[in-house]
């Protein structure tokens, strides 16, 4: 068994995320991001697993041969289950095409986190005045940060209504920390020669824009799966998750290839990932133990409408005790509906009190033992 | 004192440094920014013209057609990352189309090899991913791909590996005569050279104008491009051109030599000469003609956008003149093919400026051609290579993970004759930081570096 880790150190993004809260699902702990990272690496390393790091996966010599670069050699490495866990990333700037001039002083969270936690000493990096895009869970992260390494957050924008994080965070940030929230607000602009020196604002119902002054501008959340491998080994993507399609197993398009954790459902927390990657773990030791079972014929679940991803995405129909599915909603609604529909047919329905974007809600799979195998894409859609 | 002084060490500048470095003169190449091609030299569509489509008889013509040449042999000696991708000119409405025959005619009198129409089913076979609707194309085979930033510094290394006087960080805010030399003014100090050439881009025509002359006015034009993820990169193979008119090339897609889409450029005047904002128009203009041209990559992610400015005149030609009772010559209006020109400008200015007076003695030994660092997907690189990782296990520590930029390359980044000295100036040499995470992965990592942070 072999982890391939291609940062200094095997964690993942937890080792900067300097607040606590992990660790409570997977080890029943209350732990800080970056002891929650040590833990899970001593458990694995103690298990007797092999974890390389500094090293990287650049690409594939034919499926399930890895070729694979490290301060150690240049090597191909095959292997006969082959687990993708390469996380999801915050779309940067250029992805989200915001216009203007290109300054310094411009960074997403994680970046933001790895000057302040991990490489210190940065600080002149990340200026005195910052605006954070996004009002997600991480953008609350980054408040943290920020204020971590003494820079005023002067406010958080999000184009939609209303936060998207817990109400005791948005709360916290608003009272204790003071940081404005404007909603309903896109970074139309960013100006400064050399450094950030104001940011423009619109109001995205009306296009009215203003100038604001601030030295740092943080992207935050809108995360994209990083399936560069994904795509490299010719699997097949979901275009709602933007990761490789997965069933609840984390079996993917390719026989012996399975996706776990943020890479097929961006993002998760920690432990929640932890816990469903538990199960892909299992499905792998099976595959060990018999792989050469074709993986049965699956069903695509594809997300319609008012959602933009559903996962799983692929199903074996029949499954009489599948467990939930995870659901994004597009916009904030209060008394929605889940419709599932297959063939033409709605095969169930579940109410959710609310819908938050940028959050999951989960949806029973109890559904998956009523499709029927010759009658298509199970297709989701949310009303009301 | 100098015998020559270059005023601006952007592509034209610094070749013009390597081929006078020939001879033997002391040279100064003056920069006003903190290293080699920080201009439009560094913002361009990164396409190593034919000239195909220049006006027969213009110097421009010319001296495309002969740079093209020059720096498509260079190129594999200096290893400047290249490749001979070709172009198709598509036609999309029946005006277009009418056009095609011209532009051919116009492609064999500017003597570009291969020129020839090719029919709808023949283009949709080699592009399948065109858009829909095109009604034909011309190709030119030998239109390619080239790195702009390796181009400029390798012109650059080689200069001061021969004797050129880099000088970085120096502006120079006015000259005065002085007899039979002239004084460069430069707040800090005087820079006396016999000779001076005046490759100044942006700021040509003021610079100009120190010397008594106004026959051309400079007005930037913008061009903005976008970057489009390397996952892109099979659904194109030549460069896609559109129908050119008066005003500007159009909006083309093109691969790129590090492994990405380019789309663009825009084409917006404007007064500013340091403006390079990228804008909401722009961008969505872009990525309306993206639609039409290529739609499947319009459904990619967006790596980078970036925008260059083009040194425009009133004039339709380059305006290269030498004034020989000043020992001044001046390689203004470069527009958009200085690039491709560069090596060709550096040609025919030193032949005009041996003409008029300058003495132009070979020096004895062969210059030695340095090579600069392959980058991007062009040529092999550290991280594909077993022994120099075995050699240097910096070389097999990657860092930028996006581009597979190691620690090595970095660290020898920021030494040798021609250092990086900011975070730009990394990208310029390594491609770090400038992949799809935009620094979200190795930001701190590669800033940590700069700062000198040894082994991280």
């Amino acid at each position: 068994m072999l982890v391939v880790e291609r940062e200094e150190e095997a964690g993942g993004v937890p080792r900067h995320c300097a607040h606590t809260g992990f660790g409570v699902r997977d080890l029943r702990r209350v732990l800080s991001g970056p002891r929650y990272a040590r833990r899970i690496v001593d458990l694995t390393e103690r298990a007797g697993v092999e974890v390389s790091t500094r090293t990287m996966v650049t690409g594939w010599a034919s499926p399930r041969v890895a070729e694979i670069t490290g301060p150690a050699g240049v090597e191909r490495v095959g292997a006969t289950a082959v687990v993708l866990a390469t996380g999801a990333r915050e779309r940067p700037r250029a992805a989200r095409l915001v216009p203007g001039d290109r300054p310094a002083g411009v960074l997403t969270t994680g970046e933001l986190q790895q000057l302040v936690h991990v490489r210190r000493g940065a600080a002149e990096a990340i200026g005195r005045r910052a605006v954070v895009v996004g009002a997600e869970h991480v953008s609350y992260s980054a408040l943290l940060t920020l204020r971590r390494a003494g820079v005023r957050p002067i406010g958080m924008i999000t184009s939609l209504e209303r936060h998207q994080t817990v109400g005791l965070f948005a709360l916290a940030a608003a009272t204790a920390l003071r940081v404005p929230l404007w909603t309903g607000t896109s970074l139309s602009a960013i100006r400064g020669r050399g450094r950030v020196s104001q940011v423009e604002l619109a109001e995205v119902s009306s296009g009215r824009t203003r100038t604001i002054d601030a030295d740092t501008v943080v992207f935050s959340g809108d995360w994209i799966p990083d399936h560069e491998l994904a795509r490299a080994g010719g699997l097949k993507i979901d275009p709602g998750t933007r990761g490789p399609a997965a069933d609840l197993l984390g079996r993917t398009s390719g026989a012996g290839i399975f996706a776990a954790g943020n890479l097929v459902h961006p993002v998760e927390p920690a432990d929640v990932v932890a816990c469903r990657a538990a199960r892909v773990g299992l499905a792998v030791a099976d595959w060990l133990r018999a792989g050469t079972d074709p993986v049965p014929a699956r069903l695509r679940v594809v997300a319609t409408d008012g959602l933009l991803w559903v996962f799983p995405n692929l199903v074996a129909p029949g499954a009489a005790d599948h467990g939930p599915f995870a659901i994004r909603s597009r916009e904030h609604r209060h008394g929605a509906t889940v419709v599932v529909e297959q063939g033409g047919q709605v095969v169930a329905r579940h109410r959710l009190r609310r819908a938050v974007p940028n959050r999951t809600q989960e949806i029973p799979g109890t559904w998956v033992g009523a499709l029927d195998p010759q009658a298509g894409a199970v297709l989701l859609r949310i009303e009301g | 004192m100098y015998d020559v002084a270059i005023i601006g060490a952007g592509v034209v500048g610094c070749a013009l440094a390597r081929h006078l470095a020939r001879f033997r003169l002391h040279c100064a190449l003056v920069e006003r920014a903190n290293d080699v091609g920080t201009g439009t030299s560094k913002a361009n569509t990164a396409i190593l013209h034919t000239g195909f489509d220049t006006e027969p008889g213009t110097l421009e013509s010319a001296l495309v057609r002969r740079g093209h040449q020059l720096l498509g042999m260079h190129a594999h000696r200096a290893g400047i990352a290249l490749e001979r991708v070709g172009a198709l000119l598509v036609a999309w409405t029946p005006p277009q189309a009418d056009e095609l025959d011209s532009i051919v005619d116009k492609a064999r009198r500017n003597r570009c090899r291969g020129a020839r129409r090719v029919a709808e089913d023949e283009l949709y076979r080699r592009e399948p991913h065109l858009g829909p609707g095109a009604l034909g194309a011309v190709e030119i085979p030998d239109e390619s791909i080239i790195c702009p930033w390796s181009t400029t510094i390798a012109f650059a290394l080689e200069a001061v590996g021969a004797g050129v006087d880099l000088r970085l960080g120096t502006t120079v805010t006015g000259v005065r005569p002085g007899g039979d030399h002239w004084e460069l003014l430069t707040g800090t100090e005087v820079i006396r050279a016999r000779w001076v050439v005046n490759a100044a881009g942006l700021a040509g025509d003021l610079v100009d104008r120190w010397f008594g002359h106004g026959d051309f006015s400079i007005t930037p034009r913008k061009g903005q491009l976008i970057v489009f993820d390397k996952l892109a990169r099979p659904l194109l193979h030549s460069i896609l051109l559109p129908v050119p008119t008066p005003r500007s090339k159009g909006v083309l897609v093109a691969p790129t030599v590090y492994g990405n889409l380019l789309l663009g450029p825009t084409a917006e005047d404007q007064d500013d000469r340091t403006d390079v904002a990228t804008t909401g128009d722009g961008l969505a203009s872009l990525l309306a003609a993206a639609q039409r041209i290529l739609p499947a990559v319009a459904a990619e992610e967006v790596t980078a956008t970036y925008a260059g400015l083009r040194a425009a005149t009133e004039h339709r030609d380059y305006q290269i003149s030498v004034h020989p009772e000043q020992r001044y010559a001046c390689i203004g209006g470069i527009r958009s093919t200085g690039l491709s020109s560069s090596m060709a400008i550096a040609e025919h200015v030193t032949e005009q400026l041996g003409a008029a007076g300058l003495s132009l003695e070979d020096r004895d030994e062969e210059p030695a051609v340095p090579r600069v660092p392959p980058l991007g997907e062009s040529r092999p690189r550290p991280y594909q290579q077993p022994e120099l990782v075995a050699a240097d296990p910096a070389y097999g520590h990657i860092l930028c993970f996006c581009e597979r930029v190691s620690e090595g390359e970095i660290r020898d980044a920021l030494a040798g004759p021609l250092p990086a000295r900011d975070l730009g100036g990394i990208r310029r040499r390594t491609r770090a930081t400038n992949g799809r995470c935009q620094a979200f992965y190795c930001g701190a990592s590669v800033a940590a570096l700069l700062r000198g942070e040894v082994g991280s």
